[in-house]
């Protein structure tokens, strides 16, 4: 018959849009859904996997001392010349020549977060920091030195 | 004084669709011929973000062109890392380890889960409907901190070393991903209401942009799209990589041609990635995530292929190499540029609306496309 | 009892007894027209944050929530973005219609505002053709927009238009259908009489399946003729960017932006006086207790409860439903809403002819 199936139809399209406006209606209705995170407020909260690769960072002790051996591995293993490793020579006490990083200059707005860098680098100097807010007003700040002013290399790393 | 410009000789309107519109999802031009709503033809115009990644890929070691291609499909960058690691370990003939073969695996799937969410509230969003989108992203959400956890990045995560895996699972890794799957089965159903269901959505994706499977088959299409036409294609199947072959998965296909088929292909592709998942989360085998490799890779003269299912299709990555530490030449055969070729052939006589639905169960990435 | 009537009635004897007669009307009218902007640009703040609010909370966020208290105040500072920005005319657009169409579509919500009834005997004008004039003006809006996508010398905003000018003809019909049995009912195009007959019991009520029919039918049609969506093809953003309107910036964009409200407001305002009583109380037949308290809501607070209740309904269609594509939009029209609302005039014109209804 014409007109049941024309009714029934119109009582399936209906049904159909009913179904999906129940279920808006729940989440109208249900705040605790409600997924949204109010970022700057949560910022104390916030909680980043140790994993994270924000940006590379240099660890230094008390002593100020740094692993890094100069060896540029690293420098060697980023695809994109993020990193420049500037060596110098140190002379030890007893007079011998020995190789040390005079600047590791890293430009982070040419950085990818690849982790390539990390996983070359045999001595563990240099990780990945958890930050993410690199945002600056001048482009320069951007390209940072790792290794921190007076910082040597600390003892037993070859 | 309103000037006559933009229209062919026969009076038919020229429009542009793109670089900048809501619909292409990116730097995608259409150029379409239109006779009232109905389009005559649809033309794209493509290279808006191409980054010439294939010659950037012929400058960098075997190494450190992976990352790169994770700026093709970054939907399913894990699959693309993935089919990359595996052509550059074909060369080496390293045995990867097993524990790394399933990390990939699952990571690939969670990869395939995550793009299809996105595909489905975006879909949903060039038909107008906006809530899908957000309630997609939030099972999306759930898989990008697992990620997160695990990779340290949520969408480009240069995961897949030649090898294996950067690091191993965090150890958190099985109780989130069981966590989702539990989440997953719980919303799920909400798909159905909100928008499979719907006589609306229906209407609009029902008899629409008919793609016969010899065409799907002619225009190389691969993937969802070409599987809506009922053509077996999944790479997974016919050339299984790492642990495919011996897991229990079917290949979905749907004989619709239309783009509803498309549509619940890509549906029901989530729910069997959930099943691979369920399969493999238990059953992680211990031992080494990398194989040992050398510091610095050479692939042996020759040409290497191998071809992987991502999200979108088949992905297929060409090396050639002369012996040395980069590719001489790397070619990628990406799945979104053929589907994008389809879509002159499904959209003329169509109307305009429909072009937005048909261009969302193509499921376009346009840095896929251009590369 | 303190009411909005009580203050017309003082402001109009206070003006008679200090005014010559045509002094005083002047001056009503002035109040009027001061009354109508201010609603208008209260309405616009009201319905842009309550949509706000609304889509947020269905699809799990938050919505706005730092201008003001509750983020209150967000479309105060969105109005005063709009006001700030350039009004830019594109080269190639007919200047004189660009720049008159966003008054036009205005000034039909404004004409729209006449016949309403707020509350308990407050109507700026209370004319015994009240139901003819609000689907005679209304269809004036089409022309605002036709007159927008024409000037804008887009084919975008050309193609939004004529998907409009399609769209609104064809739903005036059943819109008009649906009106109409309810003027069977009564028997009198005149507000305040349809609202009069409703004193026991509203006409949803009184004339159940067949006034419910055209209840929802006038609902769908209204949608569809304020372009809401699930009918917003005149501007359908993943189509056309944003119709009719892709070329108008500034406060021309926004004074588009405020006549879709008002619209809807008008439009969910006439749905609440003709079925759901208006201004009228709830009563229920003879419980005097009942009614008795009913009575003591406030009939403005009757009014609007209403209208936004209705108001409620479109902008929740409007975050659940996918577009229709424009073939559906006519298909659904003329093969499901008008005979249907055409045998269900033809059914409830036979009830008040037999008094069947309570």
């Amino acid at each position: 018959m014409f007109v049941i199936d024309y009714i029934k139809e119109v009582w399936r399209a209906v049904k159909s849009l009913a179904t999906g406006m129940r279920r808006t209606l729940f989440y109208f209705t249900h705040h605790r859904e409600i997924i949204t995170q109010q970022y700057p407020e949560n910022r104390d909260t916030l909680n980043l996997p140790e994993r994270f690769k924000g940006e590379v960072v240099m660890p230094h002790d008390e002593k100020n001392e740094h692993r890094c051996t100069g060896c540029t591995a690293c420098e060697l293993a980023c695809p994109n010349g993020t990193i420049k490793v500037i060596t110098k020579f140190d002379i030890s006490p007893e007079g011998k020549k020995k190789k040390a990083i005079d600047k590791l200059v890293y430009h982070l707005e040419l950085c990818t977060m690849c982790n390539l860098c990390i996983e070359a680098c045999p001595s563990d100097a240099i990780k990945m920091a958890q930050t993410f807010e690199h945002s600056v007003f001048d482009r320069n700040q951007l390209t940072k030195i790792l290794n921190n002013p007076g910082s040597k290399i600390m003892e037993g790393v070859e | 004084m309103v000037e006559e410009i933009g229209t062919t000789s026969e009076g038919d309107l020229i429009i542009n669709v793109g670089p900048q519109h809501p619909a292409t999802h990116g730097v995608l031009h259409l150029v379409i011929t239109l006779n009232g709503e109905t389009i005559k033809k649809v033309e794209p115009h493509l290279g808006y973000i191409h980054r010439s990644i294939e010659k950037m890929c012929e400058s960098l070691t075997y190494r450190q062109f992976i990352y790169v291609t994770s700026r093709m499909d970054y939907l399913s960058a894990h699959i693309n890392n993935h089919g990359c690691a595996l052509c550059v370990e074909k060369g080496l003939q390293v045995e990867i380890p097993a524990r790394a073969q399933v990390i990939r695996v699952l990571m690939d799937e969670l990869t395939r889960i995550a793009s299809h969410e996105l595909w489905w509230g975006a879909m949903a969003m060039d038909l107008g409907a906006f809530t899908p989108f957000f309630h997609a992203f939030r099972e999306r959400e759930t898989i990008n901190d697992i990620m997160e956890e695990t990779c340290g990045a949520r969408l480009t995560m240069n995961y897949m070393v030649p090898g294996g895996v950067m690091q191993d699972l965090h150890p958190m890794f099985q109780k989130r991903v069981k966590d989702f799957l539990v989440l997953y089965k719980r919303k799920i159903h909400e798909y159905d209401e909100l928008l499979t269901g719907n006589i609306i959505f229906q209407n609009r994706m029902k008899g629409v942009g008919m793609l016969d499977p010899a065409d799907a088959i002619s225009y190389g299409c691969t993937g969802p799209t070409a599987r809506g036409s009922g053509v077996r294609c999944d790479v997974r199947k016919f050339a299984p990589y790492e642990v495919y072959d011996k897991l229990d998965f079917e290949e979905v296909t749907e004989q619709g041609c239309d783009s509803f088929a498309r549509y619940m292909v890509r549906i029901r592709e989530m729910q069997q990635s959930v099943r691979i998942i369920e399969q493999l989360i238990d059953n992680i085998p211990s031992g080494d995530f990398q194989a040992k490799t050398k510091a610095v890779l050479k692939l042996p003269k020759g040409e290497f292929y191998q071809q992987v299912e991502t999200a979108r299709g088949e992905l297929g990555i060409y090396i050639v190499s002369e012996g040395g530490t980069t590719p001489y030449r790397i070619k990628f055969r990406s799945p979104g540029f053929s589907n994008l070729s389809v879509l002159d052939h499904i959209a003329r006589g169509s109307k305009l609306g429909d072009l937005v639905a048909m261009m969302g169960t193509l499921d376009l990435v346009i840095p896929d496309i251009d590369r | 009892m303190w009411s909005f009537s009580q203050i017309a009635n003082n402001v109009h004897e206070w003006l008679g007894r200090t005014f010559s007669p045509s002094m005083a009307l002047f001056f009503e009218m002035v109040l009027a027209g001061i009354a109508v902007i201010g609603l208008f640009a209260l309405l616009g703040l009201v319905l842009v944050i309550m949509e706000r609010k609304v889509s947020a909370w269905m699809q799990i966020r938050l919505g706005p929530n730092r201008v003001g208290p509750k983020g209150m105040l967000q479309s105060l500072a969105d109005t005063l973005k709009l006001l700030v920005k350039e009004g830019l005319t594109p080269d190639g657009a007919d200047k004189f219609l660009f720049n008159l169409a966003p008054f036009i579509a205005m000034i039909v919500a404004m004409l729209l505002m006449a016949p309403v009834a707020f509350a308990r005997d407050f109507q700026l004008w209370d004319m015994n053709i009240g139901i003819l004039y609000v689907s005679a003006v209304s269809s004036i809006t089409v022309i605002s927009i036709l007159m927008a996508g024409w000037s804008s010398n887009n084919k975008y905003s050309l193609m939004g238009a004529m998907r409009s000018g399609a769209q609104i003809i064809s739903y005036e019909l059943s819109a008009g259908l649906s009106v109409l049995s309810i003027v069977v009912l009564t028997g009198s195009l005149q507000i305040s009489e349809i609202v009069h007959s409703q004193a026991n019991g509203w006409w949803i009520f009184k004339a159940f399946p067949t006034v419910l029919v055209s209840f929802v039918t006038f609902i769908i049609a209204v949608t569809a003729e304020t372009n809401r969506a699930p009918f917003d093809l005149a501007e359908a953003e993943s189509e056309l960017t944003a119709g009719f309107h892709t070329e108008y910036s500034g406060m021309k964009f926004a004074l588009f932006f405020l006549a879709e409200y008002v619209n809807v407001f008008i439009v969910c305002a006439i749905g609440a006086t003709l079925f759901l009583g208006g201004w009228m109380p709830f009563h229920i037949g003879n419980w005097q207790g009942f009614n008795h308290v009913m009575d003591y809501i406030p009939s403005s607070l009757w009014f609007f409860g209403k209208t936004f209740f209705l108001i409620f309904v479109i902008m929740w269609f409007r975050w659940t439903f996918p577009r229709l594509r424009i073939d559906q939009l006519l298909t659904l029209e003329w093969k499901y809403l008008l005979p249907i609302s055409m045998i269900n005039l033809l059914i409830t014109t036979a009830i008040a002819i037999l008094g069947w209804h309570f």
